[in-house]
């Protein structure tokens, strides 16, 4: 038995690798197959509309080069400016109020011991399971100048006909709330599975210290699911930075142009006004846009852990 | 958590090296850039019988039932007239058609027959590509001058370098018509002890006398941006004369939208929406929504199209009345025009075909066959006019608006960007966010952009 351990290293070493599996290509060559449907569906167009944004193109035609032009434009756009601000605004509704939600819901439910779990959390999470262009058509109605929400609002005893998608003060709120309505149940459903994966001595521990609730919640629960959190607002300010559906179904941009969004000008710009070039500059800058964000929120959530 | 990491290092590796290796190439077709005239066929043929089997393929967006069922029984008919010619129809909705022809236009494997949206925006832009068929010899062959009147012919005319809208070559057939207007019910306006208004001044009276009496005078439903322009365009013509609402809603030179008659319609439309007019919230209002409540009470007045009076009759029947106004030079003059046109592709295989189909999909039997399928035909509509009701109303309307006076052209037909333009700049003005004034000048960014250009 004392020859055990040594050999396995040593079988190890005595056997050379043939000269195939010895290159360092040969990872790369099992990465192949997936790599070429990816780069073909994945990286070709991103490198295409990429391409485009230096032309101005109709769409069809021919097209004339312009460098940068396109960018150029951009940075005295102020529909593009209205844009980005609202998509920013968009980003607290979608991400950092969910989260906020997410985080007292879940240690609420993971502390309860709530009866009937499954249930709640398969409701909660319901939102991310219908299409969202029927969460819009029924937002559409709760909003109405007749709708739900009007309905409710008479009921609690003060008449209301605010048309809500109509009113350019309410208007992004009120999509916004969509997209809270969208977030929370999948930022809380991530953070509930954070927080019971933790150990169930550090809760023990810290009411043995005398903690309270509150304590418990910001010296072992919030630490423990940072990774769950940078996870949370990865996903959600993704989706709120390339909101297009349900801006295009409840309101397409209006009251004028309160509720406008970057993904919106890209379909805007190269269908209604067939200028592609423009079109394609407002995607690569939204694309780094997305990525600049999320990788500094994924830094941030990665430094934490440490 | 370096969820981004490796994204980060691909895309600066391997994409922005395929970035600069791809700037060499252009998009699109550059071989399209030839002269735009080469489009008009040299020689016109009439005898289809003598060219041997013929396949004919037609793309169309009639998908409705009533426009559907006509279109087939055309189809039909055409082949049984020309046993030599198979036609191959395929038929979507019509914004899939668009998107799709902007395609295939630019391809070598075009249909024989596509209908295309008169607007610059689209066949405009086909035009200055030299991508559709100039229909002048065949229109000179089949007598189509004749058929069609001016003010229709008008939609589908451009000029050759599609400078100018509305006048030179010709690029399509409609097979129907469409008209804005006033619909009211008729015993709202007897409750008011009011008469059908037979003037912009009898309107506007009448309105103030609903508002008075605790009644909603107007609906619309503005949340998609573009009901707005259907409310705007026939008040327009009681303050400003036709040719210069044509020239403005064509996108061609020589009017403006900063003058007096412009800017106190576009005040009245903001008078409209902030004494509320158009109820509490015309920009929260949903488009069905607001006709849908129109035919349940709501509201004394829809200004709107005449597409909508099959469905409103259908739940009001004989208590739904259409009007249209005379404008500011005493004619009928209100927004209006044709159902999407036929077009000939420049590089389509059968042109002669092509223009004996569009013969006889426009001939006087087919406009017949429309309205036996509850379409509304563009020629011969007050002899085809049903004997009552609102669709009486709309077909007369039609056929004094486009034979003695003159169809205004949707303002999105103006620029490429003038649907996106006029239907932010409405929603403003309703809204209260921007004033008329500022609206207006949006407005002739726009026009004297392109036209300037």
């Amino acid at each position: 038995m004392t020859t055990l351990p040594s050999s396995a290293p040593e079988r190890r070493a005595r056997r050379r690798p043939s000269a195939v599996a010895a290159s360092r290509a040969t990872p790369y060559l099992y990465l192949l197959p997936a790599l070429v449907v990816y780069a073909a569906f994945m990286l070709y167009p991103l490198v295409q509309t990429a391409n485009y944004s230096l032309y101005e193109w109709k769409g069809f035609g021919p097209a004339t080069f312009v460098g940068a032009q396109n960018y150029l434009d951009l940075l005295a756009d102020r529909a593009f400016h209205a844009a980005i601000w609202h998509a920013l605004v968009l980003v607290f509704f979608y991400a950092i109020a969910p989260t906020a939600v997410g985080l007292v819901l879940a240690s609420v439910l993971r502390r309860g011991r709530v009866r009937g779990l499954g249930i709640f959390r398969a409701l909660i999470f319901l939102p991310q399971v219908i299409a969202l262009v029927v969460v819009a058509v029924a937002w559409r109605h709760i909003y109405a100048t007749d709708g739900t929400l009007n309905a409710l609002l008479g009921a609690l005893g003060s008449h209301s006909d605010i048309g809500w998608l109509g009113d350019a003060d309410l208007a992004l709120p009120a999509v916004g709330l969509i997209g809270f309505w969208l977030s929370t149940g999948l930022v809380m459903l991530i953070l509930l599975a954070g927080m019971l994966r933790i150990p169930r001595e550090l809760f023990e521990a810290a009411r043995l210290d005398g903690a309270s609730a509150v304590q418990e919640f910001f010296a072992v629960t919030l630490p423990s699911v940072r990774g769950e959190i940078a996870t949370a607002l990865v996903l959600t300010i993704i989706a709120a930075l390339k909101t297009f559906d349900l801006v295009y179904m409840t309101t397409a941009g209006g009251p004028g142009t309160a509720t406008t969004v970057p993904s919106y000008e890209v379909f805007n710009r190269a269908f209604n006004h067939k200028n592609v070039g423009s079109a394609a500059a407002v995607a690569v800058v939204l694309t780094v846009l997305v990525f600049l964000i999320n990788a500094a929120v994924s830094r941030i959530g990665e430094e934490k852990d440490r | 958590m370096p969820l981004f990491r490796p994204a980060l290092r691909v895309l600066g590796g391997g994409a922005l090296a395929g970035v600069l290796a791809l700037t060499a190439c252009a998009p699109g077709d550059n071989s399209t850039s030839s002269a735009p005239t080469a489009s008009s066929p040299s020689a016109v043929s009439t005898d289809i019988s003598a060219l041997g089997d013929v396949e004919l393929v037609v793309w169309d967006q009639e998908v409705r039932g009533s426009q559907n069922e006509a279109l087939e029984a055309l189809n039909a008919a055409f082949e049984d007239t020309y046993p030599n010619v198979t036609i191959k129809r395929t038929s979507q909705a019509t914004d899939d058609l668009k998107q799709q022809v902007t395609l295939a236009l630019g391809g070598t494997d075009v249909p024989d027959i596509v209908q295309v949206n008169n607007a610059r925006g689209d066949m405009g832009q086909f035009v200055s590509a030299g991508q559709l068929t100039d229909l002048t010899g065949y229109a000179e062959a089949y007598g189509w001058t004749d058929r069609f009147t001016d003010s229709v012919l008008s939609k589908v005319r451009y000029s050759s370098d599609a400078t100018t809208f509305g006048d030179g070559n010709l690029y399509g057939l409609p097979q129907t018509g469409e008209i804005v207007g006033i619909f009211y019910s008729q015993s709202k306006l007897h409750a008011l002890g009011l008469e059908a208004p037979t003037s912009w001044d009898e309107y506007l009276t009448a309105l103030d006398t609903a508002m008075e009496a605790g009644e909603q005078p107007m609906v619309l439903g503005n949340l998609d941006k573009w009901p707005a322009l259907h409310v705007f365009g026939p008040l327009q013509s009681n303050f400003v004369v036709a040719d210069d609402i044509v020239a403005l809603g064509m996108g061609n030179a020589g009017s403006t939208w900063l003058d007096d008659g412009n800017t106190a319609a576009m005040e009245q439309f903001e008078t409209w929406g902030s004494e509320g007019y158009f109820g509490s919230s015309p920009n929260g209002t949903d488009y069905d929504a607001a006709w849908t409540a129109f035919t349940k009470g709501t509201g004394v007045f829809l200004p709107g199209g005449s597409w909508l009076a099959t469905d409103m009759e259908a739940v009001m029947g004989d208590d739904l009345h259409f009007i249209t106004l005379a404008g500011l030079d005493g004619q009928v003059v209100t927004t209006g025009g044709t159902g999407i046109p036929f077009s000939i592709p420049a590089k389509a295989e059968n042109p002669d075909v092509a223009a004996a189909y569009l013969d006889f999909i426009t001939s006087d039997e087919a406009m017949k066959m429309i309205a036996d399928n509850g379409g509304m035909p563009v020629n011969d509509t007050a002899e085809l006019a049903p004997a009552d009701g609102v669709q009486n109303d709309i077909f007369t309307a039609f056929a004094t608006v486009s034979e003695t006076g003159t169809l205004l052209p949707y303002l999105d037909y103006a620029t490429p960007t003038f649907s996106d333009t006029a239907g932010q700049g409405l929603q403003e003005v309703l809204g209260g966010q921007r004033s008329a004034q500022q609206v207006l000048e949006a407005f002739e960014d726009d026009y004297s952009a392109f036209v300037g250009s």
